[in-house]
């Protein structure tokens, strides 16, 4: 009688229809084959439209000739040189708007957070209305906005707009005033950058002991001394004069001297600083208010002073909450530096787009573009969650 | 006599904070703010009179006046008008039952539409688009809005049956809006001649409603025990947020069609949807995840125990909580694609933000007045991100996401 099996011999039987561990290796064979076979289908396309339209799948063009213009580059760049030269010119735009927009956009936006958290209500009005008009627009009309009215209808050279500094605004850029090194400035560098790397390496191994031992070593104000006089000493070693301030004049038609910012990295440069700072700010400003209060209630009640209490108490218990959020609003400001494209500043993707309508080269050209993004994209929230992790509460 | 006086005293409720004491309090408590304020109030002061006064007075509204219907459906036949009207008002019928339904929020947007199209039909001034076809069709839209109010509050309409009608409309609109080859009633429509508001909403809304399914399986693939699925997701998550919106809408445009056979022919439009689809998905994904993570696992072992398969627990017990705890986040995702759509201009679409760049070229005494058409383009993206974040804030508050998680 099949009813009296034992139970375990039951279990046995189970049909291979019904048995998990088959069926999962059933179901990774049919997802493989399914993607492998679009893969191939797409890839066996691609082939046969290569060969119809004669397009390069190698990287070979890169020490080719670009033969377009970049307008001003930010490193030497003429068309004779090579398109690897180009596109290294691109990525050099694109560090140069992400790095100084994400430096401004953390500034501005921590400000605004804090505006926007005072208890003046005029102040937190004005903060809330640059909060919501921000965030609530696409960037692509904010930028046009900033390219094509703000800055397009600026005046022409001669009659520019004179602005304490000074500052010149017209329509082929921005003057700034700005200080250049001189000649005799080098050892004011160097005495500097050592001075730097010895008040890190004070500041770190004074503060270890400090949390080893308890007693108070200085760590903060030997570390500050050490720049100072570092400072100092390469101010005297240089003769005197590190700096000179350059100040743009007009000469000609033009302005020489000063540092111009054209108007496309002005236009890419505010855009996405006012921008980003919008979304910054909400991240500040959350972060602010996660600290619970009685946190600082009872670092008060112990003794702290003001500054303890800011440094030690509230800011390690934002940065847990800002420091995520900031990672992806740095990489939604350096992925959205793409949109100089719609504005004519050259980055990446602007270079990219030039080779692309060259003949056959679209992709091996996008491979590189989409890479490039993805190795900052990858390498910056690398980096970023590298710190985030030590920040981060230790749990067990 | 005298005591009931003292009683009547302390029971006296605390006085309101009188306007004096308001300013006092929020703008001079102390000698920083009180300077603040100072230097503030006239500063806020003059900008607020010089922006009301260009509005009214220096601004030329002209090139957004002389094309309204250019900025509403782009350079869609004007005899083939009807259509747009017919889907526009199905629509607002779907939007008057639910609001019959559910009311709530549906009940202020539909306050909210009925307004604006009122407005619209009794605005006293001369202008050729707002003929009296266009007058009588906008006051029928407001009758339409009550109508499908009224067939709402019937018992016998279920919700089941409006939430099939909003499955439904999509498909006709778009049905009505690409026509049929060779048909007389409906001939055929090239997307070419779609653009402005019309593509901005269809490629939000299309792109909301077909992104939100594909990053729940991406999500899912990404936590699946299958290391082929996991890996593939994955791959799929990471390399789509890793690069700006524009590749992918480049990748789609331009390099899609050299991997797919020779001859065949995606629509632009479509491609750019695709675009916008995948890239959602992907950050839509993400916070799907997040939402996962946070489902307690007991959760899932008591379903066990009372015999749900793995289906019936991802669906009804783990996918709900998993979608209620990150509804902020995927809303603010679809605001994000709302304003991301933009983007498609640089692909040659004609969205709202293509219209607006195209009546600027149209007309050289236009250039002078491109920040009047970029300030009513901002205003209408501004008023509908607002509107979906408000929404996000009541949806939160109804769902008591804020106090029961």
């Amino acid at each position: 009688m099949a009813s009296t099996k034992p139970i375990g011999q039951q279990s046995s039987a189970i049909p291979f229809y019904r048995d998990e561990r088959i069926l999962k290796i059933i179901a990774q064979v049919v997802s493989t084959l399914i993607i492998v076979g679009f893969l191939i289908w797409a890839v066996l396309n691609f082939l046969q439209a290569a060969e119809a339209r004669n397009m390069t799948l190698t990287f070979g063009f890169l020490k080719e000739a670009a033969g377009f213009p970049i307008s001003n580059p930010p490193i030497e760049y003429d068309p004779s040189m090579t398109f690897g030269r180009a596109f290294f010119v691109g990525l050099v735009n694109t560090l140069l708007v992400s790095v100084t927009g994400i430096i401004a956009a953390t500034i501005l936006g921590t400000f605004v957070a804090l505006a926007r958290l005072s208890s003046n209500w005029l102040l937190s009005r004005i903060a809330i209305v640059f909060i919501e008009f921000n965030r609530n627009i696409p960037l692509l009309v904010l930028l046009f906005i900033l390219y094509f009215v703000v800055l397009g209808q600026l005046p022409q050279v001669n009659d520019s707009i004179v602005l304490p500094g000074p500052i010149y605004l017209n329509r082929r850029g921005i003057y700034l005033t700005w200080p250049r090194l001189t000649e005799s400035g080098t050892p004011f560098v160097i005495l500097l950058g050592i001075g730097i790397v010895l008040a890190i390496i004070a500041f770190i191994t004074l503060r270890r002991r400090r949390e080893i031992s308890g007693q108070n070593t200085y760590y903060t104000q030997i570390s500050l001394g050490i720049l100072i006089v570092s400072g100092i000493l390469g101010f005297i070693f240089s003769g005197g004069n590190p700096f000179q301030l350059s100040v743009p004049e007009l000469q000609g038609f033009n302005f020489q001297g000063g540092l111009r910012l054209t108007p496309e990295f002005a236009g890419m440069f505010i855009g996405l600083t006012i921008y980003t700072a919008a979304f910054i700010a909400e991240v500040v400003r959350a972060g602010i208010q996660a600290v619970d209060r009685g946190q600082i209630e009872a670092a008060r009640a112990v003794g702290l002073s003001t500054m303890q209490v800011l440094s030690l108490v509230v800011m390690p218990q934002a940065l847990r909450v800002i420091i995520p959020p900031m990672i992806s609003q740095y990489l939604n400001l350096t992925k959205n530096s793409s949109l100089a494209l719609a504005i004519g500043f050259q980055d990446v993707f602007s270079v990219g787009k030039i080779a692309i309508n060259q003949a056959g080269r679209a992709v091996p050209v996008f491979a590189l573009v989409m890479l490039t993004y993805l190795s900052l994209s990858l390498l910056t929230s690398f980096v970023l969650n590298l710190y985030n992790r030590r920040i981060q509460f230790v749990t067990r | 006599m005298s005591s009931a006086q003292v009683t009547e005293e302390v029971i006296r409720p605390p006085q309101p904070p009188g306007p004096v004491k308001w300013v006092q309090d929020n703008l001079f408590n102390n000698w920083f703010n009180s300077l603040l304020t100072v230097i503030l109030l006239p500063v806020v002061f003059f900008a607020l009179v010089n922006v009301i006064l260009w509005v009214f007075t220096t601004a030329d509204w002209r090139p957004v006046t002389k094309f309204p219907m250019l900025f509403a459906v782009g350079q869609y036949p004007r005899e083939e008008l009807w259509r747009v009207g017919v889907g526009l008002s199905s629509i607002i019928l779907m939007l008057g039952a639910s609001w019959g339904k559910w009311g709530g929020l549906l009940r202020s947007i539909s306050i909210a539409t009925g307004i604006f199209f009122a407005f619209f039909t009794v605005l006293p001034v001369q202008h050729p688009a707002l003929d009296l076809s266009m007058r009588l069709y906008l006051g029928l839209n407001v009758l339409l809005l009550l109508f499908g109010n009224w067939i709402g509050q019937k018992k016998t309409v279920k919700g089941s049956y409006i939430v099939i009608g909003w499955a439904i409309v999509p498909f006709m609109f778009v049905f009505l809006l690409t026509g049929l080859e060779g048909s007389e009633f409906i001939p055929s429509v090239a997307t070419t001649f779609w653009g402005g508001l019309l593509v901005t909403f269809l490629l939000s809304a299309g792109g909301i409603i077909l992104s939100f399914p594909i990053g729940l399986l991406l999500a899912l693939g990404r936590r699946s025990t299958l290391p082929v699925v996991k890996v593939f997701s994955t791959i799929m998550i990471e390399g789509i947020r890793g690069v700006p919106l524009i590749t992918i809408l480049f990748m789609f445009s331009i390099i899609l069609a050299l991997f797919l056979p020779a001859d065949s022919r995606i629509d632009r439009l479509v491609r750019a949807l695709m675009a916008v689809t995948f890239f959602s998905a992907a950050y839509t994904a993400e916070n799907v995840r997040g939402g996962l993570a946070a489902v307690p696992n007991g959760q899932i072992e008591a379903a066990k125990a009372v015999g749900m398969n793995g289906f019936q627990t991802m669906l009804f017990i783990v996918l709900p909580q998993a979608i209620r705890a990150v509804l902020p986040a995927i809303v603010g995702q679809f605001i994000a694609l709302f304003k991301d759509t933009t983007l498609v201009v640089i692909v040659g679409i004609n969205d709202l933000l293509g219209i607006g760049r195209s009546v600027i070229n149209s007309d050289p005494e236009f250039v002078q007045l491109q920040m009047e058409v970029y300030i009513f383009i901002a205003v209408i993206y501004w008023i509908f991100s607002y509107l979906m974040s408000l929404a996000s804030n009541r949806l939160e508050a109804a769902m008591g996401i804020r106090t029961r998680l």
